[in-house]
């Protein structure tokens, strides 16, 4: 089959002829050629680097270019994972940011749920016209950078920012409501940027459900919000899943949020990695953290793979 | 209709009650002037109709004719524009279809693809809140009678086309409605099963005695299962009657052309008599003599319909006034018991005519070409007036 079709295609492109021949002398066929593509990306561009930082994770901190040795102080190399990753079990501050930021993340993402249910739902059941307009409507952020949007919202919290200032000139508040550098400004910065990514997958998961299914379902005695409950919500559910895990997976890492908007109480694992390794130059505690963020953020990966291969499954 | 006839009317033999012929007997679903539009389309236009207690009743017409319109409004998931829909003296408007005693089963089924068979046949009882013991006995009931008892924990997806169907009915089934309605129940199955569920569904509906209402657009599978069909036109129900009757009497063209085949001859009435009518008819080539009045202008446009198994060739030259014309064999179809002829007559008419191949002897048949004396019984022919 293989030799036949290189031969096909030698035949119609005369000019790449040597590279098949070539190829297939080697034993290389066209299917290898594109998996290989994507696959030599990721091993560059992620294995690689991970290496590198778990690599880094395990040496000492020095004062020099780069800041980290695997040389002990008697000058023999050593793996040395009780500095770095002893610290992180150590020092409270880690576990505390660690637990702070999955704190973060699951209301975040409970918010998102919540707030993105109802619209996801109420799209899939408009007209078609309208519902093309919605869709875009929920896209449209994403025009503008992810940067300048958290940027936006500094101007519209900030103690002489645009809230403030209406609700003061309406009388409506005395004082100015201390919004900015606190949790709140955190939660809102989080849920508003990754509410699309709860509402898409949902919205996609809603919109292909059966009608009849609740035709049925009130025919044989079920008021609709019960229906709702026994019928949609269970339906919905690789959709919830698909979502949850699109907006817990990255809030829990989340960077530019927390530094931008909150305040020094809120302390995300995302914040004290950039510390570390700028400020603080600590090099190997900074890799450990990032080890340790990847390793617990693989477990939800995998339990969203998992309902993916099911839905896929189920589609077949 | 060759399956209509091979096979025996079992239910309407079974219980020879006809309700719709006594004036005193009190219908069970009152279905009074009732009309639905969409916007400005006039999905049902009018339709009254009753239909009584134990009947199986069928909605039959082309797509477009208002038929599942009508059922959803019984059902609640549409409320007429206009008019009145009782169920059992009880008047509909208003109630939610949770609160009707009626259930449907849907044309996709609609079964809840995250439970399994067994869920999905209590779902129903489940929500009236029956004492668990009983759900669990009137569950494996339903499954015995539909025979799926060996899939009880199987999920949809995991059960062929009829068994889909039969968890469909045994759904709607086991709360064991006043009125259970059908919406192409048969639709998405292949011939042989169609008709193996079509007595299941006979059986079912004599057994508890739950009146169905049923939404086809397939004339056989109406045929074989109603009590009485109500024809669908343009949302107006056109004739009302049993099979029989929809067959032999049928009220207009486009009835007797819908329902089986028909030969249609154009011609004028020539004498209108109580006891008999005369058309003459140049599509026909001849005068058609039908034994019983009409009442009707004579001179007036008129129609025959005569079915093609009413109609009899001879290869003997007959000389007959009327109800005799003659023709030449186009084709023959051999089915085995019966042949289907196309003759062209003389008047240029192409027709089609059945007969039961009652000798073996090849000589004796009529054969491609052969010149023919096309005749019927003056019983025969359905003279129509529109």
């Amino acid at each position: 089959m293989a030799s036949t079709d290189v031969a096909n295609r030698a035949s119609r492109l005369p000019a790449s002829h040597w590279l098949e021949s070539l190829l297939s002398s080697l034993g290389i066929r066209g299917r290898t050629l594109v998996i290989a593509v994507p696959f030599i990306w990721l091993v560059l561009f992620f294995l690689l680097p991970f290496i590198i930082v778990l690599w880094v994770s395990t040496s000492f901190v020095v004062i020099a270019q780069p800041p980290y040795t695997h040389l002990s102080a008697d000058g023999t190399f050593t793996l040395n994972i009780g500095d770095s990753f002893g610290r992180l079990v150590k020092d409270t501050l880690y576990i505390k940011a660690y637990l702070n930021s999955l704190q973060v993340a699951f209301l975040s993402t409970v918010l998102c749920l919540v707030i993105g249910y109802p619209l996801a739902y109420g799209m899939a059941r408009c007209r078609q016209a309208t519902r093309n307009i919605l869709l875009m409507l929920v896209i449209l952020p994403f025009w503008t950078s992810f940067l300048i949007r958290v940027y936006a919202w500094i101007g519209l919290l900030k103690n002489n920012g645009l809230i403030n200032e209406v609700l003061m000139s309406l009388h409506i508040i005395d004082s100015p409501l201390n919004m900015m550098n606190t949790n709140f400004a955190v939660y809102l910065g989080i849920v508003y940027s990754y509410l699309p990514f709860m509402i898409l997958p949902l919205y996609a998961n809603l919109e292909k459900m059966d009608l009849s299914l609740l035709e049925a379902a009130t025919d044989l005695g079920c008021k609709p919000l019960k229906a709702f409950f026994l019928i949609t919500v269970p339906l919905s559910f690789p959709g919830i899943v698909a979502g949850s895990m699109l907006v817990f997976i990255p809030a829990v890492g989340e960077y530019v949020i927390p530094e931008l908007l909150g305040g020094p109480s809120s302390l995300m694992i995302g914040r004290v990695l950039v510390n570390e390794f700028f400020s603080n130059r600590d090099w190997p505690t900074a890799s450990a953290v990032a080890v340790a963020i990847l390793i617990a953020l693989v477990g939800p990966l995998m339990i969203y793979q998992k309902y993916q291969d099911k839905e896929l499954e189920k589609e077949s | 209709m060759a399956a209509v006839e091979k096979t025996p009317k079992q239910s309407q033999n079974k219980h020879v009650s006809t309700p719709w012929t006594d004036p005193k007997a009190e219908p069970y679903i009152r279905i009074e002037n009732v009309t639905k539009k969409f916007g400005e389309f006039v999905a049902v236009s009018d339709v009254s109709l009753n239909i009584y207690r134990g009947e199986l009743f069928s909605l039959l017409g082309g797509s477009g004719c208002g038929k599942t319109t009508l059922l959803r409004m019984l059902a609640g998931f549409e409320t007429p524009t206009a008019g009145k829909i009782y169920i059992d003296g009880v008047d509909m408007a208003g109630i939610p279809p949770y609160d009707r005693p009626t259930n449907m089963m849907f044309q996709s089924y609609a079964l809840f693809p995250h439970m399994t068979v067994e869920q999905n046949v209590s779902f129903g009882l489940k929500q009236d809140k029956y004492p668990e013991s009983e759900i669990r006995q009137r569950v494996s009931q339903m499954l015995d009678m539909v025979q799926l008892t060996p899939f009880a924990k199987r999920k949809p997806h995991q059960l062929s086309g009829g068994q889909r169907q039969r968890v469909a009915l045994a759904r709607s089934l086991v709360k064991q409605p006043k009125l259970l309605l059908l919406d192409e129940p048969l639709g998405a199955l292949d011939k042989k099963l169609r008709e193996a569920t079509q007595f299941e569904l006979m059986n079912i509906q004599d057994r508890l005695g739950i009146t169905f209402i049923v939404v086809t657009h397939d004339q056989e599978e109406a045929m074989t299962l109603s009590t009485r069909i109500g024809v669908m036109n343009a949302g107006q129900i056109v004739q009302i009657g049993t099979p029989q009757e929809i067959y032999e009497y049928p009220q207009n063209k486009m009835i007797a052309d819908f329902i089986g085949s028909v030969n249609l001859f154009e011609g004028q009435i020539v004498e209108d008599e109580p006891d008999h009518v005369l058309i003459r008819s140049e599509e026909a080539g001849g005068d058609i003599y039908v034994d019983h009045g009409i009442s009707s202008a004579p001179g007036a446009k008129a129609w025959v319909a005569i079915r093609p198994e009413k109609i009899h060739l001879t290869k003997q030259d007959l000389d007959e006034p009327n109800n005799c014309v003659k023709g030449i064999v186009k084709g023959i179809a051999y089915m085995g018991n019966l042949s289907i002829y196309l003759v062209q007559l003389d008047s240029g008419k192409q027709i089609k005519v059945t007969m039961q191949n009652q000798v073996r002897a090849a000589e004796l048949m009529i054969d491609w070409d052969d010149r023919v004396s096309v005749t019927w019984h003056a019983n025969s022919p359905v003279p129509l007036l529109s």
